[in-house]
């Protein structure tokens, strides 16, 4: 499974909202629809009320994030562009006509971002690659047909890379100005880290045509231990110092609490909104403790909660095809003063559309795309130490993410 | 019809958005910089060893990149700057520096962390004075003095041997017979910066004060490498070599000379070493056992004579359990040697050693906050003097630093007295053609309590030190900054331009350049 666990870019924070291609298409929302197996994700409660007994859906997305990144006072210019692919598979079955069972695998964390080698930032990031995939069982209980509860237990499997260099100035030999020469750099790696979540969630039809649900997934932290820590090119007088070890650090991956409606306007139009909150402000440091004597490495991260306002609709002319096209308006959970360039995400609005052609009435085919407008920021990251004092780095960051996906909906 | 139309804006859509660019507002170009008033298209440095990008003791390869010149340059070319060039060292290909057969020229100093202090780094210098007759754009030449710029021949081999050339400058000068200015002029520079003076006064202060202040003596081919140049030779100096720059019309930069407070070669030793722990080499209990040895067989004695001929204060007890000022030779004071030696020879104790401790003692006292001790005088402290007997052998403590050793506080007067002088000279002159001017004095003398970069980053003045190696400004031989510091003080300069020929440069950020080099083993 790890192997097609490609990484992939985010949206706020490290949080990739791309977990189903019909939902995506409208706006990522979801809590309140049923209609696919996609709603595992959503909402397990409401695969209680899916019309066929077995519902299969599977998808993935080509998601390209270019950032750009410049400084007026000093002349810098940096531009990075990475590729990344979540997917999600989920099928659910009726086991009873109270009980449906399901299961959920899905990438809802991720990161990749490869800046130039030394660029000038290098000392808080060259590059890092960050992947979580979700593997949840499900049951959904439904208690009557206005009425289910679901949830079920999930499975975290990540890892985590992130290399930089040690400072702004060390190098391993001595270089003429103009040139980068070594930067003593150091590239922690934790595989196959696990961990245990849980997801419940509900779901209310107080009427036919409309739909109410809320779910809650729980934080998860990822606890990477005996983690490789790598040094290279460090000058010889301090490799004693920064020598190969071992490291322990714990990522938040934080919990997140959606409530929202969906309202079947006319047999064709489906409109639905969603509001998501991120209990980002778990996410204080980011911490590594290395095995040897170096000095703990403490980074301010000092996230704060954040919300994400959704809204979508769907047009279903006739059985052959659905249109569909959303909105989202996503709030980051970088504060002020700790915009670092390992996540070089601010404020976004999410566009999004896509459709559905049914081959039988069985399968159907799904496409979607998705437009991240990111308005350019001017922050810096103020909590870098040289020599135990802080100091500045930052400049007006730009971001671009475009994600088209495609999926395959199958159900009897 | 109507499903079509859809599925078309929706491929429509997805191709245009797959083609989208982050694009910012305003998007980053050199053409948002500017030169101002100025015109950098042939830029010229002069100066001293400061310009010429020396650090560590010397000039070497790569170390000379870092001129802060050359760091000014390379922000020019945004603007409009042409070529700039720097007398060549290919010749010193392994980048030791020093110059190859010339006594006291070594190679750069490192950090030998095995030894734990800066010494030579190993092997020979490769550096020739091969004379290479071009005109750089890089015109400082470490060791010049103000007048040295207009002084004729002091780029000719001949003069070596006599003391009348500079090495550097016979490296490339064009003729035995130029002038350093000439050769600068030769480039006809339309933007220069000027940083020279230091030397008149910073040379008598890093000898420690044996030269003779020259005030008043307005014939500079009298004076001695360690003198202080007269305040009156200095300014007429200063005033030609700032025609001449700005004959054609060129605009420019000029520097104050920094005080010497800021600089570690003067503020890293302190006065008062001397701990019980120090005395015993490490061993407190030895030091202990040293310091009442002292006490009752030299200082208790010298005290009590120096105090019945109402010097008390020259020579206290040594205090058991607080660091203890060094024992220094002050030329300024009263000799009281005879005084000494016939006390002593009324006292049993001390009558066998009568004659010495008058030639020792006339003019010692213990040192004070207000002489500045000289790092290379680190090293010395505690070893015999050559040809002292036991035990009286070991500098500081049983014998007087001596006048190379320690600026005193007389000493260190003069030398504040030249600066001033010559500051006011250097601001008076850069006023009246209207050039700008940066105070690297007062710049610098921000390092005294720490220069907070904008960036948030703060340097100060300390010497090298593990714990600071990221933040260190001063290259190995506590006079001249590091890579790093040169980058700081090309920033202050573009600061200066940006203000006063309304320029646009970008900033350099000094945290981004290399500190000492620092070795396992050497």
């Amino acid at each position: 499974m790890m192997a097609f666990a490609a990484t992939t870019a985010f949206a706020g924070g490290y949080r990739v909202s791309l977990q189903g291609q019909k939902q995506l298409a409208m706006g990522h929302t979801g809590v309140g629809v049923v209609q696919s197996a996609e709603v595992l994700f959503f909402n397990p409660a409401g695969a209680a009320f899916l019309k066929d007994r077995f519902n299969f859906s599977v998808g993935g997305n080509g998601l390209f994030a270019k950032t750009r990144f410049q400084n007026e006072a000093n002349n810098w210019k940096a531009s990075t562009e990475n590729f990344g692919n979540p997917f999600e598979i989920y099928a659910s079955y009726r086991a009873t006509d109270w009980l449906t069972v399901g299961l959920a695998v899905y990438t809802p964390y991720g990161s990749a971002v490869e800046w130039d080698k030394n660029w000038v930032g290098a000392n808080l990031v060259n590059n890092i690659d960050l992947e979580a995939v979700y593997i949840q069982p499900t049951i959904s209980v439904k208690i009557n047909d206005q009425l289910s509860i679901g949830g079920g237990p999930i499975y975290v499997t990540g890892g985590v890379e992130l290399n930089r260099n040690l400072s702004r100035s060390l190098n391993e030999n001595e270089v003429p100005l103009g040139e980068n020469g070594n930067p003593a750099e150091v590239t922690i790696r934790a595989k196959n880290v696990t961990a245990w979540g849980w997801t419940a969630s509900m779901m209310l039809n107080p009427t036919e045509n409309i739909r109410v649900g809320v779910n809650y997934r729980s934080e998860i932290t990822m606890e990477a231990r005996n983690g490789s820590a790598q040094f290279n090119h460090v000058p010889a007088f301090a490799q004693g110092t920064f020598s190969n070890t071992t490291f322990n650090a714990d990522l938040p991956l934080p919990a997140e609490l959606t409530a929202g409606f969906s309202v079947q306007l006319t047999d064709k139009w489906l409109v639905a909104l969603d509001y998501n909150v991120a209990f980002w402000n778990v996410y204080k440091n980011l911490t590594v403790d290395f095995a040897n004597n170096i000095p703990t490495s403490v980074n301010p991260r000092n996230y704060k909660d954040a919300s994400t306002y959704r809204i979508g609709a769907q047009y279903k002319p006739n059985q052959k095809f659905a249109f569909r096209a959303g909105y989202y308006f996503d709030e980051s959970p970088v504060q002020d003063g700790y915009f670092a360039p390992e996540t070089p995400r601010n404020d976004s609005m999410g566009f999004t559309g896509g459709l559905t052609y049914q081959i039988t009435p069985k399968l159907g085919i799904d496409a979607s795309f998705l437009y991240l407008h990111f308005k350019e920021t001017t922050n810096s990251y103020n909590y870098t130490a040289e020599d135990g004092t802080p100091y500045s780095f930052g400049g007006t960051y730009k971001n671009v993410v475009f994600s088209p996906g495609v999926g395959l909906t199958y159900s009897f | 019809m109507k499903k079509n139309t859809l599925l078309y804006l929706a491929i429509l859509a997805a191709a245009g958005f797959t083609a989208c660019e982050p694009e910012f507002e305003h998007n980053l170009t050199d053409a948002d910089y500017s030169a101002g008033e100025a015109d950098f298209t042939r830029y010229v440095a002069v100066g001293n060893s400061l310009t010429s990008g020396y650090m560590d003791g010397t000039v070497s390869r790569i170390g000379q990149t870092y001129s802060f010149p050359n760091q000014l340059a390379q922000q020019f070319k945004i603007v409009g700057g042409g070529e700039f060039t720097q007398p060549s060292y290919a010749d010193d290909v392994n980048n030791l520096g020093g110059i190859s057969g010339l006594p006291g020229f070594n190679t750069r100093l490192i950090i030998d962390a095995g030894a734990g202090g800066p010494e030579p780094i190993a092997g020979t210098s490769t550096v020739t004075l091969t004379a290479q007759q071009k005109a750089y754009n890089n015109m400082g030449v470490p060791g010049a003095k103000s007048f040295h710029l207009l002084a004729a021949g002091y780029g000719n081999p001949a003069g070596l041997a006599l003391g009348l050339a500079n090495p550097y400058f016979v490296r490339h000068a064009t003729s035995p017979t130029t002038t350093v200015l000439a050769d600068a002029l030769s480039l006809n520079p339309t933007f220069f910066t000027n940083w020279i003076g230091a030397n008149d006064v910073l040379s008598y202060a890093t000898s420690g004060g044996i030269g003779v202040d020259q005030t008043g003596n307005i014939n500079p081919n009298t004076y001695g490498g360690n003198d202080i140049t007269d305040p009156t030779v200095f300014a007429g100096t200063y005033t030609e070599i700032i025609r001449q720059l700005t004959l054609n019309g060129a605009k420019g930069v000029v520097a104050t000379v920094p005080n010497i407070t800021s600089i570690p070669f003067f503020t890293t030793v302190p006065y008062n070493p001397l701990t019980a722990s120090a005395i015993g080499d490490g061993d407190a209990t030895v030091g202990l056992a040293s310091i009442r040895r002292a006490n009752a067989q030299l200082y208790g004695p010298l005290n009590q004579i120096l105090t019945a001929f109402g010097q008390p204060d020259r020579i206290h007890l040594l205090s058991e359990t607080d660091a203890n000022p060094l024992l220094i030779k002050d030329e300024s004071l009263v000799n009281l040697g005879p005084q000494i030696t016939a006390a002593a020879a009324g006292n049993p104790a001390t009558a066998p050693f009568a004659t010495i401790l008058g030639q020792i003692y006339g003019q010692a006292r213990q040192a004070t906050a207000q002489d500045l001790v000289l790092l290379t005088t680190r090293s010395v402290i505690g070893e015999p003097p050559p040809g002292i007997p036991a035990p009286f052998d070991t500098f500081g403590v049983a014998y007087p630093l001596q006048d190379q050793h320690v600026l005193t506080a007389a000493e260190v007067t003069l030398v504040n007295n030249a600066t001033t002088n010559f500051n006011n000279a250097i601001r008076a002159i850069a006023a009246t053609k209207n050039l700008a001017v940066a105070d690297m004095n007062a710049i610098l003398n921000q390092l005294v309590t720490g220069l907070r970069t904008s960036d948030g980053q703060i340097y100060t003045a300390d010497y090298f030190s593990t714990a600071k190696v990221n933040t260190v400004l001063f290259s190995l031989d506590g006079v001249h900054p590091n890579a790093r510091g040169y980058a700081l003080v090309a920033n202050e300069v573009i600061k200066v331009i940006n203000e006063h020929y309304k320029a646009k440069l970008p900033m350099i950020t000094a945290g981004y350049y290399p500190g000492a080099t620092i070795l396992p083993s050497n």
